[in-house]
């Protein structure tokens, strides 16, 4: 084989084209966008605004293709030679495996752009039921033996992790920062829990369409994004009073953009992002945005939660996912049967 | 299977065909195979066994081998009967009915899986009338079971079809003419004839639920110790970037197969020598 491994599904593509569309045109610039699930309608969007951006300042045409699964399946693809220019997923950890398992990337790529390289944020809010028949205003009421909780898997959804780090959070903020009463908070709550999806979207299908369960622990734009599909007069937005702040994090993949010769497009499409433009899409798609003006315009939308972050209370994702996602860790041990 | 190969064969161009079967088995089975056994190499045998001894691990197994050899079961009872019907009678929409034993091939098994969740879900068509009765499909290792014996349908109703075609009623008339009642007839007469056939249909079935993931993933509920197929596992070591671990259940599962596959086909074996 004269092609190296990861060139060869592109050469593929490129004969396979060739073959059948002779007369294309080669001057038009693709960047294909790796991202999670949620970000479907945010990036459709926001690459139709890039390109009429990017044609207007340098009059170049720049087709966006997307791509979009669960966000450490996206990763995996990235490491096994899918050649993306762009990754935008849910959390860093995936990014980081995409640095470890294939050195595509920096060791130091959350540094290079501003805010953790997260443009927007999001947070974990609850879902429940028209009129709140089960009162739950806070996390304390997903322990109570009478609520039935649904949240994904956090073994296999990036989204879940998110609820279980918020759920613990608050546990060590309310107990004083004692572990051990944290963990027998989420050990409860977890045993509230009937079924346990494999992805966030499954969990809210179970919730809305199979009518399981009291509460739904979900992203804050997959909340907002299920009341719009259901409208208001089935379901109810309860903010917590405590939360996490979610980093979905951005990166070019350099060794791709470099290969390619995309890396400024890529660099630029990533900064469109912060800017007021790409800000506001980011609003509109329920994503919290950074920039403080565009954040005050839709300041009603975003109730007002006491944030904090996996770096503060769990030392970031690497240390977060040795302790508590990897096997035998710490959300593995509530499903331990006694022994 | 054991004729000797230096005997002169009457059919040219074996030497080819023979050549040419390897070629392709190594190129689409054996080596994916044997690159899932190089990536579990790089643990440690303490590693390995570690792995697959967890006791999530171990309960993953007993859930999918116990649920997969019902609906196999389940199956060979009710393939049977299908094909017994679709051979033997003639009534409007047979060839409907005939085709639609295919469709479980068909549907993309996630599909399969989200429309059983949907029917047997608490509010469900069938769910709301089983839940009064204090049974619960959707989200239980039952619900595996209907989503296992679904997929498998297919493999017996078309490995025992066929059979039962060849079978000349003259035999079965025969054996009434000889004296014989109609469940003498079955199970000396035409039981036999077609075991081997479903006897395959029945380890092709065990062996497509064996490793089954996409119905089966919306249907269970995935609770850890309960519900967690093993194929789900493999999924969730691959989440965590842990390849090796994941690579290492799957040769516990591969090699499980086989020996469970070799084990019927010398069942198969045994039993075409005793009724030859």
């Amino acid at each position: 084989m004269l092609l190296k491994k990861g060139n060869r599904p592109l050469a593929v593509l490129i004969i396979t084209l060739g073959l059948f569309l002779p007369a294309v045109a080669h001057a038009d610039i693709t960047l294909l966008n790796v991202s999670y699930d949620p970000t479907r309608e945010l990036y459709q969007d926001f690459n139709v605004a890039f390109a009429k951006y990017w044609q207007a300042k340098t009059g170049e045409k720049v087709t966006i293709q997307q791509s979009h699964g669960g966000s450490s399946k996206q990763a995996r693809a990235v490491i096994d030679g899918l050649e993306a220019d762009v990754v935008t997923l849910a959390l860093a950890y995936d990014i980081d495996a995409i640095h470890e398992k294939a050195n595509l990337i920096p060791k130091n790529w959350q540094t290079r752009l501003p805010h953790n390289s997260s443009p927007y944020t999001s947070t974990i809010v609850f879902l429940v039921r028209k009129g709140n028949p089960k009162a739950i205003k806070d996390w304390d009421d997903l322990v109570k033996p009478n609520v039935s909780v649904i949240t994904p898997n956090p073994k296999t959804s990036g989204g879940a992790r998110w609820n279980y780090l918020a759920a613990w959070g608050y546990a060590l903020k309310r107990y004083g920062g004692d572990e051990g009463r944290a963990r027998d908070f989420v050990a409860r709550l977890y045993k509230n829990v009937p079924v346990l999806d494999s992805g966030a979207r499954g969990s809210t299908t179970t919730f809305v369409q199979r009518a399981i369960g009291d509460v739904l622990i979900a992203w804050e734009n997959e909340a907002f994004l299920a009341l719009g599909e259901l409208g208001k007069d089935k379901l109810e937005i309860v903010v917590p009073s405590v939360s996490i702040l979610a980093e979905p994090p951005v990166s070019i993949v350099d060794k791709v953009v470099d290969k390619r010769g995309t890396r400024g497009v890529a660099q630029a499409y990533l900064e469109y992002l912060y800017s007021p433009g790409g800000q506001e899409i980011a609003a509109k798609h329920y994503y919290r945005p950074r920039l403080a003006s565009v954040a005050a315009k839709h300041g009603k939308q975003f109730p007002k939660v006491k944030l904090f972050t996996i770096d503060e209370v769990f030392g970031g994702w690497q240390r977060a996912q040795k302790t508590h996602f990897a096997d035998r860790g710490a959300f593995d041990q509530i499903y331990q049967p006694s022994r | 299977m054991a004729v000797s190969l230096k005997r002169r064969h009457v059919l040219p161009g074996f030497g080819l065909a023979m050549g040419f079967t390897l070629l392709y088995l190594s190129l689409i089975v054996l080596i994916p195979l044997s690159g899932a056994f190089l990536k579990t190499a790089t643990l440690s045998w303490a590693q390995f066994w570690s792995t697959v001894t967890e006791p999530r691990v171990l309960a993953s197994y007993r859930l999918t081998f116990a649920t997969s050899l019902i609906g196999a079961l389940i199956n060979a009872v009710f393939g049977l009967l299908a094909a017994w019907v679709l051979v033997r009678y003639h009534f409007p929409g047979k060839r409907i009915v005939d085709a639609l034993v295919d469709l479980p091939f068909a549907l993309p098994t996630a599909v399969a899986g989200i429309t059983l969740t949907t029917v047997f879900a608490g509010n469900g068509w069938i769910g709301q009338h089983l839940e009064p009765l204090g049974i619960k499909v959707a989200f239980t290792p039952l619900g595996v079971v209907i989503a296992l014996t679904f997929i498998g349908l297919p493999f017996v109703v078309r490995t025992v079809q066929p059979v039962l075609q060849d079978l000349d009623v003259e035999i079965e008339e025969a054996a009434t003419s000889l004296g014989a009642n109609r469940w003498q007839t079955f199970t000396r007469v035409i039981l036999p004839g077609v075991l081997p056939a479903l006897l395959t249909g029945f380890t092709l079935a065990f062996a497509r639920a064996l490793g089954e993931y996409g119905s089966v993933v919306f249907i269970s509920g995935n609770m850890p110790m309960r519900t967690e197929i093993t194929t789900l596992l493999i999924i969730t070591k691959l989440e965590q970037y842990d390849y090796a671990g994941a690579t290492a259940i799957a040769v516990v599962m591969l090699v499980s197969s086989f020996v469970l596959l070799l084990f019927v086909n010398l069942l198969q074996w045994l039993g075409n020598k005793r009724y030859a």
